[in-house]
C-alpha cells in the first residue's frame, strides 16, 4: 500500500486530504471517522463578534453553488473556550482558520490562538464576502506582504495564507506571501460571483453577491495552484472543486502538497474518506510508492510548447 | 389511490416522551457526538434506494416510496428529514441535494415514504423517476416532535405539503390512543389530502377534523383564529403542532399565549446546503427567554418551540 503521508513545511499530515475551511464542523463525525484525515481545518474565526450575512445565504448554480454565509463569529475567548476543545479531541492535527478587519487585528488574533493543541494556523486573508465588494488583503501583493508580515512577527506557529482567486498576478501575490514568511499557501478560496431570479428580478442571495465554489471553479483552482507552485519554493495546499480521488490527484500534479475538500462534503458527508480510499487505488493502479511524489509532476513537453510558440510565430 | 399503511410496524415505539433519537438533543449534543461519531460509527449516511412505487396524488402533490440499503426506518422519528440526491435531467440539473422531511417509515424496516409538492429544479428532476430507479438520500437529520403518550389530547393544524412532516406524528399520537384535533387548511378542497394526513383507520376514529379552504374564505387568518381558539377552549389540550404556513404559526403563538402549559412546536422550513450543521446557510431567529438568536434549522431543528420563533427576522 502506497505511502500517503506528506509534508506541508514542519507538519507531517498521514494523508493529503483535509476539509476546507467553512465547509466543515464536527458535525461530520456523525458521517465519517476523523481520525482518518489528514488534518482538521475549522471555520474562520474573526476578532469581533458577527451575525453573518442575511438568508438566503446559499444559492445553487450550474456545477455548483454561491454562498454568502458571512463568517458568523462569537470571537476569540468563545471560540477557544467552546468550539475549540470539540476539534482537539481527535488525533488528528487542527488548523485554525483566522480572519479580520486589520493587519494589526490578524496578527494579534493569530498570536492569540497559538496554542500547544493548534498544529498550524490558516490566515483567512480572502474571503470575498467580508466587505468592499470582495476586496480582501490577498487582491494585491502589497497588502498580502503586510498583512502577513505583521502576522509573522506575532507568531512562530505553522502558518498557512490562503489566497483568493479573484486577484490577478497570483504568482505576484504567492510570492510577497513567501517573502512575509508564510510556511504555506492555501490556494484558493471562493470565486465572487451572483445570481438573479428572473421571475422576481432579486438577487438570490441575501447579500447580493456571493462566493462560488464547486466543480464549476475547478480548472480555475487548478491553474492557479500550478502558477503558485511555480512562482514559490514553500508548499502550496490545493482547493476549488474537489469532490474525487482522480480531483485531488490532478491538485498534486499541478503543484499541491495537499488538497481541501469543501463543497463536496455538502452532497456525501462521507466525501473525504472515499478520497482518502481512492488516492490509495489511485496510487497502487499507477506503482507509486508515496503520494509525495505527485507533487508538481504534471507531465508537461517543454520541447512541444516551444515547438508550437516558433510555430505560431512563423504562421503570424 | 392505494396509500400504504404507515404504522410504525417493526419500529419499536420510544419511552415516552418521544424527543430521544441517540444524535439529536441539543442538550446531549456532546455526549451523543461521542457516541455516534466516533465509538458508534457513522449515525449519518448516503442510502442507496429503490424507487418501490412514485405517483401523483393529485395535481400538486407526488408520493414516493423508496427501499433503501439498510433498516432506516427503525433510525427515523417523526419531524426528522433526508437530503435527496434529485437525479440530473435534459432540463434540469440540480446541484445541491434537497432536504425532503420524512411522510412514512415502515412497514418494511427499510422502507421509506416521501410526499412532495413539484416546485422547482430539484423537485421537477425528482418526478422524472421511474419505478426501479435508483436515488441516494442522506440521513437521518434533524430533531423529533414531543410527543408524550400519556397524554389525551393533541391539535395538528397542517396547510399544503406540511401535512407530510406531521403525518408520521399523527400515526404515533394515534398509536397511543390520543385524541386528535386536526385543522387542514388548502387551497381547495381538491387539494385536501385529507386520508394522506390521517392514512390509518385508527387516527380516522380518532380525529376530529376540520377542513378549510382559501377558496371559500374559512382558511383566513381572520376566520381561522376564533375558530382555533374555539376547539382550544372546548377541550383540553396537551401539545399543539404545525407545520406549512407562516401565517398558522403566528395565529397559534397568540392563541398559544392563553394556555402556557399547551407544549406548542412547529417544523421550520429553510434553504439548507449540507443538512447538518456545517454550512450555517439555514439559520433562522428565535427567541428563548428573551434571548434572540440564530438558530440552524437543519440541526437545532426543524422541529422548534412556537412560542420561540421570531415573526420578523431583524437583522440590525
Amino acid at each position: 500500500m502506497a505511502d500517503l503521508s506528506v509534508r506541508i513545511g514542519a507538519l507531517t499530515l498521514r494523508n493529503p486530504v483535509m476539509p476546507a475551511s467553512g465547509c466543515f464542523a464536527v458535525e461530520y463525525a456523525e458521517a465519517l471517522d476523523l481520525n482518518r484525515l489528514g488534518a482538521l481545518v475549522i471555520k474562520s474565526v474573526s476578532p469581533n463578534a458577527r451575525a453573518g450575512n442575511p438568508t438566503p445565504r446559499v444559492a445553487e448554480t450550474a456545477s455548483g453553488m454561491l454562498n454568502s454565509i458571512g463568517i458568523p463569529s462569537k470571537g476569540l475567548d468563545a471560540y477557544r473556550r467552546d468550539v475549540l476543545p470539540a476539534y482537539t479531541r481527535f488525533d488528528t492535527p487542527v488548523v485554525v482558520s483566522v480572519s479580520a478587519d486589520t493587519a494589526e487585528s490578524f496578527a494579534e488574533a493569530c498570536e492569540t490562538l497559538s496554542l500547544p493543541e493548534v498544529a498550524a494556523i490558516e490566515a483567512n486573508i480572502s474571503c470575498p464576502n467580508l466587505e468592499a465588494d470582495g476586496m480582501a488583503f490577498a487582491m494585491r501583493p502589497e497588502s498580502t506582504y503586510k498583512a502577513v508580515s505583521a502576522i509573522r512577527r506575532r507568531t512562530s506557529h505553522p502558518l498557512w495564507v490562503k489566497l483568493t482567486p479573484n486577484a490577478g498576478q497570483i504568482a505576484l501575490i504567492a510570492r510577497a506571501a513567501e517573502d512575509a514568511g508564510a510556511d504555506a499557501i492555501v490556494m484558493g478560496n471562493t470565486v465572487l460571483g451572483m445570481a438573479i431570479d428572473v421571475h422576481t428580478r432579486k438577487p438570490k442571495l441575501g447579500n447580493v453577491m456571493g462566493g462560488l465554489s464547486g466543480p464549476a471553479i475547478k480548472p480555475l483552482a487548478l491553474r492557479l495552484v500550478h502558477q503558485c507552485h511555480r512562482a514559490v519554493r514553500i508548499p502550496i495546499v490545493g482547493c476549488g472543486g474537489i469532490e474525487t480521488a482522480h480531483d485531488a490527484a490532478e491538485f498534486m500534479l499541478a503543484g499541491a502538497s495537499a488538497v481541501q475538500v469543501g463543497t463536496a462534503s455538502f452532497r456525501d458527508p462521507a466525501v473525504m474518506g472515499h478520497i482518502v480510499d481512492g488516492l490509495t487505488a489511485y496510487c497502487d493502479t499507477h506503482g507509486i510508492d508515496k503520494i509525495s511524489t505527485l507533487t508538481g509532476a504534471v507531465a508537461i513537453d517543454a520541447q512541444l510548447t516551444d515547438r508550437w510558440l516558433r510555430f505560431a510565430q512563423q504562421s503570424g | 389511490m392505494s396509500v400504504v399503511s404507515l404504522t410504525s410496524g417493526n419500529a419499536p415505539h420510544p419511552a415516552t416522551p418521544v424527543r430521544s433519537p441517540a444524535c439529536r438533543t441539543p442538550a446531549s449534543r456532546a455526549c451523543a457526538e461521542a457516541v455516534c461519531g466516533t465509538a458508534a460509527g457513522p449515525s449519518v449516511a448516503t442510502h442507496r434506494c429503490r424507487v418501490l412505487s412514485h405517483y401523483a396524488v393529485n395535481a400538486r402533490y407526488r408520493y414516493l416510496r423508496l427501499q433503501a440499503d439498510a433498516p432506516i426506518a427503525l433510525s427515523t422519528h417523526p419531524g426528522q428529514f433526508y437530503q435527496l440526491k434529485c437525479p440530473v435531467t435534459a432540463s434540469d440539473a440540480p446541484f445541491l441535494l434537497r432536504p425532503m422531511s420524512v411522510y412514512g417509515a415502515g412497514p418494511a424496516p427499510d422502507t421509506i415514504e416521501f410526499l412532495y409538492n413539484v416546485t422547482g429544479v430539484g423537485t421537477r428532476a425528482l418526478a422524472t423517476l421511474a419505478e426501479g430507479a435508483s436515488l441516494d438520500i442522506v440521513g437521518p437529520l434533524g430533531n423529533t416532535f414531543t410527543l408524550d403518550t400519556a397524554w389525551k389530547r393533541v391539535m395538528f393544524v397542517a396547510r399544503g405539503v406540511g401535512l407530510a412532516t406531521m403525518a408520521p406524528l399523527v400515526q404515533r399520537a394515534a398509536a397511543a390512543g390520543l385524541q386528535l384535533t386536526v385543522v387542514m387548511s388548502a387551497r381547495s378542497e381538491a387539494d385536501l389530502m385529507h386520508d394522506e394526513f390521517l392514512r390509518s383507520p385508527q387516527a380516522r376514529a380518532l380525529a376530529d377534523v376540520h377542513c378549510v379552504f382559501d377558496s371559500d374564505g374559512s382558511s383566513a387568518v381572520e376566520v381561522l383564529a376564533p375558530r382555533v381558539q374555539a376547539l382550544l377552549a372546548a377541550t383540553p389540550h396537551d401539545a399543539v403542532y404545525t407545520c406549512g404556513s407562516h401565517r398558522l404559526l403566528m395565529l397559534l403563538q397568540r392563541a398559544l399565549d392563553a394556555y402556557p402549559d399547551i407544549v406548542g412546536e412547529v417544523a421550520m422550513e429553510q434553504r439548507m446546503a449540507c443538512g447538518m450543521g456545517v454550512c450555517l446557510s439555514c439559520v433562522r431567529l428565535f427567541d428563548s427567554d428573551g434571548d434572540k438568536q440564530f438558530l440552524r434549522v437543519c440541526r437545532e431543528g426543524p422541529v422548534f418551540p412556537i412560542r420561540n420563533v421570531v415573526g420578523e427576522v431583524d437583522f440590525g
